[in-house]
């Protein structure tokens, strides 16, 4: 008899430093079936998603079906990445060396911790108590305006989404666009009731609610200092980096200030130029489904007389070398943030962005956020219930301009969630009977015949009842259990050939 | 450990001691666009105006005539030569008789001027796309962001296909600055909207026969 082992291999690997806990945003505050059960009573919040997302999954479709090398761009994009974490720590010496020449500052970041002090000092430094920042997740992640307001420094995001989830004390809910669960008339209020000296007439026509941002952020804009961003890309052999945007608040931030201050995860950069070639189709038309957005400004170092003079690169690791060494899950590093696997998934349609916690959410978020911080084997910790927050229906793999299989990653971060657990779960006690009833022929014909007896309760429908009683509800209560077939393939076996 | 020291070291440990290298990139994705002159103009056209800017074609001795005609038409009749700023490699045919050189004046003077004038450095024609890199003719960053209507002049022989045949031509160490279109924003409901706080007007001037 041979013993059947139902889990994932285990893979011997080293362990990193995760992003800590405490500090940014990376994990919300409960596991993403509760957060998600309050997102889904909330009419309005499935309302505008799901207007947006529609919007969104038919621009994008519409512009990658008229490119007719889209294949070969997705497959280059992820040979690209690939390449690029295998000599991850050369390419970033490279780009340190580059930034350097070109009169740049670089500064390297353990954690959020680490990068918010650094940025602190550095704003400090400068004598300014505003910044004015352009949209980062990298930023966000490390809760950076937080760290910030904490030595008195006020930092005024400039991108309309952010400055309407800044102004309306909310959370960012989206990669791309932070605002999408708030439609027009929300967002009227929020204006109407935040920013100073505002039109009393402003209407919910989105082209009025963009002026009043235009009017509240363009003096701010001028007299600003200090400006912080991430970055989209570095090119390590150039040391050129580049943002790309879409209202010309990037623009204005990368531009006007005296001293720019960008904070990029140390996965961000490509090793030659010639890779942008690449990645500048592949993300606008993923990301808001245009042939190429408004806005790319791409720089090396300082520029005399044009632009910032003083400049610092803060490269961030805060948890990003543990994904590294997870040969399966470091292919969540390749993402370029364009958020097309939010928008195809019927999970994040129904969810929102809410629901899942960290600030990245989504199917990448899924994989991402649980990897970055760790999944402690606590049942509580919500960033271990994120891998399972999947159909597993694969649309976002179809979508994503670097083809990350997530499903699969979804599939091995469940297993690694479930040889972390340190208390015997139901479903582990359930898997181990299972085990030990496959090794052996005598049970399993048993248990088979057993199974038959649940057609008795489905009374003929295709579908066992949800209401099952516990702990069989644990699993019905969300999922359809198909009602036993009426002989095994076995006893079909038999009946026709004989035993 | 310095900060630099254990992130190297820690990426040193992720990727273990036997790297394999990394396998080769395949760029069999298209690098060029066999496309003629004329039609990459018109696709150039198309997509621009998709983005909502105003595309003049005119002939390569007609660009000023043409340019003056642009700011008759965004900025109204009446308008001032003095409210529009050029940058300093314009050449002297393009520019409306008494406008404003940039003279490097402090960037919280340029939102006065109605509009500003500059060349490029290439243009892409698949994305609809501008490329300024900070040369004379195209002028300091925010000479293209600052004025409310932004006019540029595009001539043929500046016209690429595609994005890799557009890069490939681009210097990665000058501020490069890619415009495809006016400022715009997606941010409410995911419907875009034309005019945020870069130019609010994109006029181009395409100079060919």
């Amino acid at each position: 008899m041979t013993a059947v082992h139902l889990g994932m291999p285990k893979a011997q690997r080293p362990t990193l430093p995760t992003a800590p806990a405490g500090v940014g945003n990376l994990r919300g505050d409960r596991p993403f079936p509760a957060a998600a059960r309050d997102a889904l009573r909330d009419g309005q919040l499935r309302a505008n998603l799901g207007a947006a997302t529609t919007t969104i999954r038919g621009k994008r479709a519409g512009v990658v079906a008229e490119v007719p090398d889209w294949a070969q761009l997705r497959e280059a994009g992820r040979a690209i990445k690939a390449a690029t974490m295998a000599r991850l720590d050369e390419h970033l010496e490279e780009l340190e060396r580059q930034v350097t020449a070109r009169g740049g500052t670089v500064h390297w970041a353990r954690d959020a911790t680490e990068a918010n002090a650094i940025v602190t000092a550095l704003v400090r430094a400068t004598g300014a108590d505003e910044v004015v920042k352009v949209k980062s997740m990298a930023t966000q992640e490390i809760g950076l305006n937080e760290a910030l307001e904490a030595a008195g420094i006020t930092a005024l995001e400039t991108d309309l989404a952010e400055l309407i989830v800044q102004l309306g004390e909310d959370r960012p809910s989206h990669i791309l666009v932070p605002a999408i669960h708030r439609n027009r008339a929300e967002i009227r209020e929020i204006f109407a009731r935040t920013i100073p000296g505002v039109d009393p007439g402003l209407t919910d026509d989105p082209r009025r609610l963009a002026m009043a941002a235009r009017t509240h952020l363009r003096e701010r804009f001028l007299r600003a200092r200090v400006a912080v961003s991430g970055a989209n890309f570095a090119v390590a052999e150039t040391g050129t980096l580049a943002v790309v945007e879409s209202e010309g608040n990037g623009r204005m931030c990368l531009t006007l200030p005296q001293t720019l201050i960008t904070v990029m995860g140390i996965e961000k950069l490509v090793p030659t130029w010639r890779d942008l070639e690449v990645f500048l189709q592949l993300l606008p038309r993923s990301s808001t489904g245009e042939r190429m957005n408004p806005y790319t400004s791409l720089w090396a170092g300082v520029t005399p007389g044009d632009g910032p003079q003083e400049f610092h690169l803060v490269l961030l690791d805060n948890g990003r070398t543990a994904v590294l060494a997870d040969e399966v899950g470091r292919e969540a590093l390749h993402c370029i943030r364009c958020s097309a696997c939010l928008n195809v998934c019927p999970v994040y349609e129904r969810a929102g962005g809410h629901a899942y916690g960290s600030v990245y959410p989504g199917p990448i978020g899924a994989v991402l956020s649980p990897q970055l911080t760790g999944m402690s084997g606590d049942e509580n910790d919500p960033n271990a219930s994120l891998p399972y927050a999947s159909t597993l229906c694969g649309a976002c793999y179809d979508v994503c301009p670097v083809a990350i299989d997530i499903p699969s990653m979804l599939v091995h971060l469940r297993g690694e969630h479930v040889e972390a657990q340190q208390r015997t779960t139901p479903e582990a006690a359930a898997f181990r009977a299972l085990a030990r009833v496959m090794s052996h022929p005598r049970l399993w014909r048993l248990a088979q015949r057993a199974a038959g007896l649940g057609r008795f309760l489905a009374r003929g429908r295709p579908t066992l009842p949800a209401a099952l009683p516990p702990p069989a509800s644990a699993w019905t209560r969300a999922r359809d259990l198909p009602t036993p077939p009426r002989e095994t393939f076995t006893q079909a076996w038999a009946r026709e050939h004989g035993a | 450990m310095t900060a630099r020291d254990e992130v190297l070291a820690r990426i040193r440990t992720a990727l273990g001691p036997e790297r394999r290298p990394p396998a080769p990139v395949a760029r069999d994705y298209r690098t060029t666009d066999d496309r003629p002159l004329p039609e990459l103009l018109d696709v150039l056209t198309d997509r621009l105006t998709d983005y909502r800017a105003t595309v003049l074609r005119c002939a390569p001795d007609a660009i000023g005539a043409t340019v003056t005609a642009a700011l008759d038409t965004a900025l109204g009749a009446g308008w001032v030569p003095g409210d529009v700023v050029v940058a300093p490699g314009v050449p002297e045919g393009w520019r409306p008789a008494g406008c404003t050189e940039d003279d490097g004046r402090p960037a919280v003077e340029l939102p006065a001027f109605a509009a500003s004038l500059t060349g490029v450095t290439l243009a892409i024609a698949e994305t609809g796309t501008l490329v300024l890199d900070a040369s004379p003719v195209c002028g300091r960053r925010a000479l293209s962001l600052l004025p409310d209507l932004l006019v540029c002049v595009v001539t043929a022989d500046q016209v690429v296909g595609s994005v890799p045949e557009g890069l490939a031509r681009l210097d990665p160490l000058r501020p490069l600055t890619l415009i495809s279109g006016p400022s715009a924003t997606s941010d409410i409901e995911l419907q875009r909207v034309e005019g945020v706080h870069g130019p609010r007007t994109l006029v181009v001037v395409l100079a060919g026969d």
